[in-house]
């Protein structure tokens, strides 16, 4: 769930009756389930939600690298460190496939980048907490990344070709990482008393925030209604956050670790948990930039970009030197 | 082949050489996780981080095994201080800006994939073997490496003066890879490993074919510094570790 509040630029659902007849065209192909392609046309808020939605959702899997790359130096072990190095690789390579996607759609990925940058666009909620101890890593494959694929299972049937054509390849990575987060737990809960309170700890500060990364209850909004119309949303925040955490709860168990919420309980009319109040005032907070790595995680993602803007210019150089060369002796 | 009991130590010792080269290659190229100049980049430098760090368990594994304490691969990553780590000190020096770790990389690289055709032909089988399967992937590290300094050789004038730049500060620190220390020779007469002299020349021609493409000098050799596999390091080392090691020193014993 990297994409969270997308806004959708309309400001009530129309009937197909009040459409032209290609947007109802377009609109009936959705419902028969038939997928949107890059030249087929569509309607222009369809377009410009999607790009709101797949570069969000690129951005947080390139910010979501920060946290988790500032402890490959710090792995405990060889294999952790492999298998740290990879999986935050592998998150780059997320993001490359959801660039690529997103430009299918008419934007580059610098415009993206420019977006980000500049604060005009968002990354999920999640990336800007700190990562404090080791035991946040297994922590953030385990909650995070398993929140993430809740979303993205279900993405990977949605109505847009390319950006559904990715998720297939995210989620199939997504859970060998949620796997092996949960595997590094599992190693600090059998682990001496400090390892055990070191994994506690991080189930303390990231299962809030892990809960919020599915969005508000989404009420009344017409951005998800319009959002589950266009089939590039599939399931409301509250049916998945229940499902997350129906799934969450005997993971915990085993890991002999104590969720942070006295109101949890198994419900057995409702066949699910129930769980206590959110405090949704922080996930706003959060989002308009007050959280506690805001600031950080930003400002990193520009550093590197302005640092490494020689080297693009480099690289682009020297691509135009070489045409020049191959043309001028043809 | 049956190990002469003499070329434990030595033998450790070189292996030692081997892998705490990836290791601490491997820690600085990681740095750059989620800051490099173009996403492309950035996951490449750290794929090749990953490839060095699984040569790394495959080299200190079997130091371990030859130097027979009850060890492991980790053992001796995490809990050796300064004195005791044997790569040579182009490997530690700090990433700089890209040009630094592109020019440090060409250099390294090159020298790897000499030193690893060369031992994948040892006398001893699980040394071959480990330096064959290493040396198919740093071929395309190598690859990787020619193309950066192809491009920033010729890109623009930026780029190339920071090139040069970094080149000519880190040439001083190649002369080391090709040094033959005391205990080396016994395992080169038993074929156990190279003699790395002779490949000095071989890696100047292939620096400068490369450097040649870019029209850009190859450094004069002038004075070299040395004294990585001796445990005499440069001070960068000791904060690479202090962060590398924080886990296994803060909480001794606890398994991960």
């Amino acid at each position: 769930m990297y994409a969270q509040m997308v806004k959708t630029g309309v400001d009530k659902l129309q009937s197909l009756d009040e459409m032209s007849a290609r947007e109802r065209a377009f609109q009936e192909r959705i419902d028969a389930d038939k997928r949107i392609e890059p030249k087929d046309w569509m309607p222009d808020s369809y377009r410009k939600t999607l790009i709101r939605q797949i570069s969000q959702h690129a951005h947080s899997e390139i910010v979501g690298m920060l946290p988790e790359g500032n402890w490959i130096t710090r792995a405990p072990t060889l294999k952790r460190k492999a298998i740290l190095m990879a999986k935050v690789q592998d998150e780059g390579g997320h993001g490359l496939y959801l660039y690529s996607a997103a430009e299918t759609l008419g934007i580059t990925r610098d415009q993206m980048f420019e977006a980000l940058h500049s604060g005009r666009a968002k990354y999920s909620s999640i990336f800007n907490y700190p990562a404090l101890t080791w035991a946040d890593i297994g922590t953030i494959g385990w909650l995070v990344d398993g929140a993430a694929i809740m979303n993205q299972v279900p993405l990977q049937r949605c109505s847009y070709g390319p950006y559904a054509r990715a998720m297939v390849r995210v989620c199939k990575e997504e859970s060998f990482h949620q796997r092996q987060g949960y595997d590094s737990l599992l190693a600090l809960s059998r682990g001496t008393d400090e390892q055990k309170r070191m994994a506690q700890d991080a189930l303390n500060r990231w299962w809030w925030p892990s809960l919020m990364m599915f969005g508000p209850p989404d009420g009344e909004s017409v951005h998800s209604a319009q959002s589950m119309r266009w089939k590039i949303k599939l399931f409301s925040n509250d049916e998945l956050r229940q499902r997350f955490i129906d799934l969450s709860v005997p993971q915990a168990e085993v890991l002999g670790l104590k969720i942070p919420d006295k109101d949890l309980k198994w419900n057995d009319e409702r066949g699910h948990y129930d769980f206590g109040e959110i405090d949704w005032s922080e996930l706003y907070e959060v989002v308009k930039g007050n959280g506690p790595c805001n600031r950080e995680r930003l400002s990193e993602r520009i550093r590197a970009w302005n640092e490494g803007s020689w080297v693009r210019d480099a690289a682009l150089a020297h691509a135009e030197k070489n045409i020049h060369r191959a043309s001028a002796n043809n | 082949m049956e190990l002469d009991k003499k070329l434990n130590q030595p033998l450790a010792e070189y292996l030692k050489h081997l892998g705490d080269n990836t290791l601490i290659l491997a820690q600085r190229l990681s740095e750059w996780c989620g800051h490099g100049p173009v996403l492309e980049e950035d996951l490449a430098i750290t794929n090749v981080a990953l490839d060095l760090i699984g040569q790394t368990r495959l080299w200190l594994g079997l130091a371990a095994d030859i130097d027979d304490t009850g060890g492991d691969a980790d053992s001796l990553a995490y809990q050796r201080d300064v004195l005791d780590f044997r790569n040579a000190l182009l490997v530690e020096l700090p990433n700089g800006d890209f040009a630094t770790t592109a020019a440090r990389q060409f250099l390294f690289d090159h020298w790897q994939l000499l030193a690893l055709a060369e031992l994948s032909r040892s006398s001893l089988q699980p040394l071959a073997d480990i330096a064959a399967k290493s040396h198919k992937e740093v071929r395309y590290h190598t690859d990787r490496s020619d193309q950066w300094v192809r491009i920033l050789g010729d890109g623009t004038p930026v780029s190339r003066e920071r090139f040069e730049t970094a080149l000519n500060a880190l040439w001083s620190y190649t002369g080391e890879l090709f040094e033959v220390k005391q205990g080396d020779q016994a395992l080169i007469d038993a074929g156990i490993i190279t003699d790395m002299s002779l490949l000095h020349r071989q890696w100047r021609d292939d620096i400068t074919s490369v450097l040649d493409q870019a029209s850009l000098a190859t450094p004069p050799d002038e004075y070299m510094q040395r004294g990585g596999r001796d445990g005499m390091h440069s001070e960068h080392l000791g904060y690479l570790l202090a962060e590398m090691q924080f886990l296994q020193r803060a909480y001794p014993g606890a398994e991960w």
